[in-house]
């Protein structure tokens, strides 16, 4: 790399220049998720009075003193009315050094389809027990469905330590098993902190009740958590999602492929293969939003220009590095999302990246029980929130890297091909 | 050559490639546009003068470059528009070689297809002219500038949004939305609003406009104005409907922090005249844009939710 890679920036100096964190809540009600969600937006200064106000007075409509927290993220009126959460609601919030997406899911009958909705973009997974129930079922399952999903961080946050007087014991052994637990799943990175979210220990202020607990509180760990991988570690994936030529006379012969870099760093020069046709040019310059350039890397969305007048159309993989082998057979791990059935001989349509292809579902080897991990094997379907693994023979070769090495161009969804519901979501290869 | 000025430093964040969250948010926004390029075949940027459309035009240059956006603007007129906002609007519109189609809503109100609310808000009154032009245009996809961290209606709207026959939200019918997998298939009659900005919050709209020098209406920053206050707000008067009698007219210095309709867009006191002092002020708000200036969010508890489900954004 070279050294004017390491320079400041004049957003940094400007103070504009901070990171993205997006994370996901897990948890009921219960454990004190609400509270939980409340305390971090209320004490890092991110409600602001007219929606404090707001909720100040429907507590109060509804016969409530001190205002209701929860009532901050039930947005909708079927919500409040009925007392659930429908749907997984993105929060948004700041400290001076990250800017944060929270996706608070709900902890209902839909859970597993909103987590895994949540957790598909989270780069960290906040799972909350309650201090005196410990690991229960439910904190399985939202490990289970972090490892699933892949979210490369998990903090366990042990709630409710005042109920238990703050005792260190307590915290330990429940950290203890929930991390070997998590170990089991292959969950890379756990850490664990003890909160109370009612009186604000270790959430945004450091506790005073817990001297033994040395570690960061939960929102300092989410501003020092490292943020995204490091694409020079991975080969460059481009889904080109649109040919650009402008076809005037100042641009001529301008020929540019549209894309977000999935993964990985291309540069000038890089020899590449076109998926799935299997044609290989070079890169011959990169143009970011207007600028020309001769390096970009994973997330940046820009256009390549290609050494070759060679076919390339939306739907097409530009790699770079190891390629994968275009196959029409697809084994992978599923979630099924709809209400909906998913049985062998259903006929789809199969998203991936940018390109959408007719696909058969051939085989059900097995749903797992999220809970146990059990494999029940030929299930007859698959129903909304089951997990499983499906075996898929799709009309046209797909270009698929492993979910578990590659988020994007390993994940899918299956979509009804009469009216366009989104059925199922897909992750290549094997669960855990 | 290299966009070293985009990196962080390594020392902060451990990855010199890591990028902003406004480059994050703007490369998110980009790859939204493009879908929708690819995806369908008639969409239309819902284009108010506002600074959230002005952004999302401004991504959406930055998408197709060095082509030309391939999407037409559409503009819903209440007839209570702020003239320095036109004047911005068919300046932009010569500038870039755009499309402009207009729905006004005085043309629904002249031959009796809408009624004039006894409390003057026009806002309200948008809804039926959108969903008309929609159709007239046969637009299959609406980007609009709507976020997330505006309202709580809105903080469980998707990035592409589907739309029954009469424009209709219904949060249950909603897909749920993976990575960045954004599922766009409607039926014939059916279309499907676009949020690119929909996890921008405004300090993150604002530091954008800063970071790109991006022109925006005059109103936007600290000007005297003739005002007089409404349900705690400083309304502009004039031919539109105030003030009534009781309301006394009074020179203060304003800006606009929403640009929409003048019968029910406030201006907050501010002496902000430049986009780093709007930066400073927004950082230090303790009032939503939505809380502080728009009077249509007030009606109710679900103001929002409401008219969303009746075809609004």
């Amino acid at each position: 790399m070279s050294t004017e890679l390491h320079q400041p920036t004049p957003a940094l100096e400007s103070g504009t220049a901070t990171a993205l964190l997006r994370f996901a809540t897990a948890g009921s009600v219960d454990d004190g998720k609400s509270t939980l969600v409340g305390r971090l937006l209320h004490d890092s200064k991110s409600i602001l009075t007219d929606q404090l106000e707001a909720v100040t007075t429907a507590s109060q409509n509804r016969g409530q003193e001190a205002p209701d927290l929860a009532l901050l993220t039930d947005g909708l009126r079927a919500e409040r009315e009925q007392g659930i959460t429908i749907d997984v609601a993105y929060r948004y919030f700041a400290t001076a050094r990250r800017r944060f997406i929270l996706a608070d899911t709900p902890g209902h009958v839909q859970y597993t389809r909103n987590m895994v909705t949540g957790a598909s973009t989270a780069e960290l997974a906040v799972v909350l027990v309650d201090a005196r129930n410990g690991v229960v079922q439910q904190t399985r399952r939202h490990a289970a469905v972090a490892a699933l999903l892949r979210v490369p961080h998990v903090v366990l946050a042990v709630n409710k330590m005042d109920l238990v007087d703050y005792a260190e014991p307590v915290f330990a052994a429940i950290a203890e098993e929930f991390n070997a637990y998590a170990a089991s799943l292959g969950v890379p990175d756990v850490t664990a902190i003890p909160i109370s979210a009612l009186a604000g220990d270790n959430v945004v202020e450091p506790s005073a009740h817990m001297d033994w607990y040395g570690g960061p509180t939960l929102l300092e760990h989410l501003e020092t958590v490292p943020v995204g991988s490091d694409p020079s570690d991975e080969p460059a994936r481009f889904p080109v999602q649109y040919v650009i030529r402008p076809q005037s006379a100042e641009h001529l012969d301008y020929r540019g492929y549209a894309g977000q870099l999935a993964s990985g760093v291309l540069r000038a020069g890089d020899p590449v293969t076109v998926l799935p046709s299997g044609l290989t040019t070079t890169v011959a310059g990169i143009d970011v939003l207007g600028k020309q350039t001769d390096i970009a890397w994973a997330p940046q969305s820009v256009t390549v220009r290609l050494a070759d007048d060679i076919d390339v159309s939306r739907g097409d993989l530009i790699a770079a590095g190891a390629a994968p082998e275009p196959t029409q057979d697809v084994l992978a791990t599923v979630s099924h999302l709809h209400e909906r059935p998913l049985r062998v001989g259903d006929r789809v349509l199969l998203k991936h990246t940018t390109r959408t292809v007719r696909a058969i579902v051939k085989e059900l080897p097995y749903r797992i029980d999220i809970d146990t991990l059990d494999r029940v094997p030929q299930p007859e379907s698959l129903q909304v929130n089951d997990i499983g693994q499906v075996v898929l023979r799709t009309a046209e070769p797909l270009a698929l890297d492993r979910y578990a090495v590659n988020r994007h161009t390993g994940s899918f969804l299956l979509i009804d091909q009469a009216d366009g519901t989104t059925l199922t979501a897909g992750m290549v290869g094997e669960a855990f | 050559m290299t966009t070293a000025a985009d990196i962080l430093t390594s020392e902060s964040y451990g990855n010199p490639y890591a990028l902003s969250h406004l480059d994050a948010l703007e490369a998110e926004a980009v790859h939204i546009f493009r879908e929708v390029a690819g995806e369908f075949e008639r969409p239309v940027i819902l284009f108010s003068g506002g600074k959230d459309s002005i952004v999302m035009l401004h991504l959406a240059l930055k998408a197709f470059w060095p082509a030309q956006v391939p999407f037409a603007l559409l503009h819903v007129d209440t007839g209570h528009n702020f003239p320095e906002v036109l004047e911005y609007r068919d300046r932009t519109v010569a500038e870039h070689g755009l499309r402009l189609h207009v729905a006004r809503v005085q043309d629904f109100i002249d031959d009796g297809r809408l009624r004039e609310r006894p409390d003057g808000l026009r806002n309200p009154l948008q809804t039926v002219p959108l969903l008309d032009g929609i159709e007239k245009g046969r637009f299959d996809a609406v980007f609009g500038g709507g976020r997330r961290d505006e309202e709580k209606a809105r903080a469980k709207e998707r990035v592409f949004s589907l739309r029954d026959e009469f424009g209709a939200w219904d949060p249950r019918r909603q897909r749920p939305e993976l990575w960045s997998l954004y599922n766009g298939r409607h039926s014939p009659g059916e279309h499907v609003r676009v949020f690119p900005l929909s996890n921008w919050t405004e300090l993150d709209v604002w530091q954008y406009i800063e970071r790109e020098n991006i022109e925006l209406p005059a109103i936007y920053y600290a000007h005297e104005r003739e005002v007089f206050q409404r349900s705690g707000m400083w309304l502009t008067a004039g031919e539109w409907g105030g003030p009534k009698a009781g309301e006394t007219v009074e020179r203060r210095l304003v800006r606009y922090r929403t640009v929409g309709d003048m019968s029910c867009t406030g201006a907050v006191d501010s002496d902000a005249t430049t986009v780093a002092d709007v930066v400073t002020e927004v950082a230090a708000s303790r009032l939503t844009e939505r809380g502080a200036t728009r009077a249509d969010d007030k009606v109710s508890e679900a103001a929002m939710e409401d008219r969303k489900r009746e075809g609004y954004f």
